[in-house]
């Protein structure tokens, strides 16, 4: 009976968490989506811990060990999330995926002590097929975990790009070696597992650290919804363990939907998966260089101008960028739209899909200081409007409006869609400094005669700007 | 090879789920905006954080006295209970953003 209820919590489960992926992928119904998965999730715990019997009718144990690690998980989880900056937000999911993927890989090594305990140390009595199903979890679990720490540090900048000659070799040597070892454990069954269980573990440890470090720091969201859809096959590998289909379900489900949400993201910034994975930016150096002679003289503008030139457009295109999540000016930007608005001028915002560090990271910024939806332009529509445009106002945006993207075929990010700024009449760009981008490169549309700069913090600058504007 | 081919028998309705998924789960998220890229990537971190269930298993069958699957256990159920509760609490935040666009 209790068994049958079980089962039926799990089947509730697993619909729940279709229906909260189907949910999450529809804007208007996003947050009730994520909702439901949740529900569906605490569901299935609770209903593991009273109701689970293994093969022998006997009952789960050790409550106070497992109260007591979920509430830790709880408490700390929740304050962790909760806590988190806005533009923090991808290196908080990819921390949290890492979780996910150590745990998968805690469940492979408790498994297999268990397995070589209960055949005593005799390496024929285990069963090769269980053997392969834990050291699949064990090393897609590690690399989850390794990799995406090592994607948790490059964001918040504790880790540098770091790559040498001969990187991806050694890589590609590592993941053979890991996958042979495997291959001989489990079809010679030698004696002494423990041993190449152990070097595997080491091995998937050290290949999930150089598969993500010489990537640039701008794919890292790329990076992450891979290791994403990693994270949920090793998951799916515990489920193939204990034959729980609610394991299995959820986790082909995050894998497959990750492969192709990973597949989406890079055609976002029109690349290929390869092309991220192999193609780090550090490759891109000659192609710097080259822009860096061709760099020249840019020019600066007054407050006054800046203000001048605004107040007196007929339209103006707001690109928004990391730089205004940093300076946290998403509020005054709404005000300094507002103001122009009551002046007669059409305010618009153009977004680009990977502006900032995360897709979407400008629409919930905008969001957040209730700019209203139709005034937020994807790029096709945007790139339309820049030809009517008068002045086009950068945030701390630029290799998304880099025209090299689309004039050199020698720069790293050459390819990319980008906003086509210089279609405007004047461009002018908000920036702290003249330092390059995310990609590290330089942009030739700051030293382009229509373009004129705004230096400073995007918050000071904007609030600046307003109080000009207000005196005209 | 007989082994094979009794585990996969042995294991049919299994390996029917992870055909099936493999298609749900493109088929689900196959027309996302890119706007939402971000939550959808956070929400099935969150999901997959369904190992926890693996996790309270090895932790509810850890025998008194064999401390290295107690304490592995342990971390397991902590380390799953973050990627659970973390991920669908950041998804949720992310997401309360949109829902003021009105």
């Amino acid at each position: 009976m209790e068994l049958n209820i079980l089962t039926l919590v799990y089947l509730v489960a697993s619909v729940t968490f279709i229906l909260g992926l189907k949910m999450l992928s529809n804007p208007a119904a996003a947050r009730k989506g994520n909702l439901i998965a949740a529900a569906g999730m605490t569901l299935a715990i609770l209903a593991t811990i009273f109701l689970y019997e293994d093969a022998a009718g006997s009952k789960l144990g050790n409550y106070t060990w497992i109260f007591a690690g979920l509430s830790i998980g709880g408490v700390i989880g929740t304050m962790a999330a909760r806590k988190v900056k806005m533009t923090a937000m991808p290196e908080m999911v990819s921390l949290f995926n890492g979780m996910g993927g150590a745990c998968a890989a805690l469940i492979s090594i408790v498994e297999f002590n268990h397995m070589t305990h209960q055949t005593g140390g005799l390496s024929d009595a285990v069963d090769p097929v269980t053997l392969l199903i834990i050291l699949l979890g064990l090393i897609i679990g590690t690399v989850s975990f390794t990799g995406s720490m090592i994607a948790w540090g490059k964001l918040n900048g504790r880790v540098k790009d770091f790559s040498f000659p001969g990187q991806h070799l050694l890589n590609n040597l590592f993941i053979l070696i890991t996958f042979a070892l495997a291959g001989y454990m489990v079809f010679a069954l030698p004696e002494g597992l423990h041993i190449y269980f152990y070097i595997i573990l080491c091995l998937s440890v050290f290949y999930g650290v150089f598969f993500v470090l010489p990537i640039g720091g701008a794919d890292m969201p790329v990076v992450i919804s891979l290791l994403n859809s990693f994270t949920g096959v090793a998951a799916a590998c515990g489920g193939f363990l204990y034959d729980n289909k609610v394991m299995l379900t959820g986790g082909i489900l995050v894998g497959a939907a990750g492969t192709l949400l990973t597949i989406l993201m890079c055609k976002a910034m029109n690349r290929s998966l390869l092309n991220v994975l192999i193609g780090s930016f550090g490759g891109g150096s000659k192609a710097t260089a080259g822009a860096k002679e061709a760099g020249g003289h840019y020019k600066e503008i007054s407050l006054s101008d800046a203000a001048m030139v605004m107040s007196y457009a007929n339209k103006v295109m707001i690109v928004p960028g990391y730089g205004l999540a940093v300076a946290q000016a998403q509020h005054v930007c709404h005000e300094l739209e507002k103001t122009l608005e009551a002046r007669g001028v059409e305010v618009k915002y153009a977004i680009h899909p990977v502006a900032g560090r995360m897709p979407g990271h400008m629409n919930v910024l905008l969001a957040e200081s209730d700019v209203s939806y139709e005034k937020l332009l994807e790029m096709e529509q945007a790139n339309e409007e820049f030809k009517t445009t008068d002045v086009v106002l950068i945030l701390g945006a630029n290799d998304v409006v880099n025209p090299a993207a689309k004039s050199d075929p020698a720069s790293p990010i050459f390819g990319m869609p980008i906003l086509e700024v210089e279609e405007a009449k004047t461009v002018i760009v908000n920036k702290r400094s003249m330092k390059p981008g995310y990609a590290g490169i330089e942009n030739q549309l700051f030293f382009q005669p229509k373009t004129s700069m705004l230096f400073g913090d995007a918050k000071k600058a904007l609030q600046d700007l307003l109080a000009e504007i207000k005196n005209i | 090879m007989d082994t094979v081919l009794n585990w996969i028998s042995g294991h049919q309705q299994m390996i029917y789920i992870v055909i099936l998924m493999v298609f749900v789960g493109v088929e689900v998220i196959g027309r996302v905006p890119s706007v939402l890229h971000t939550p959808l990537m956070s929400g099935a971190n969150a999901i997959h954080g369904v190992v926890i269930i693996g996790a309270i298993i090895v932790m509810g069958q850890a025998e008194e006295g064999n401390y290295l699957a107690l304490i592995m256990g342990f971390l397991a159920v902590v380390l799953g209970t973050l990627n659970v509760v973390g991920g669908f609490v950041v998804t949720d935040r992310m997401l309360e953003m949109f829902k003021k666009k009105k």
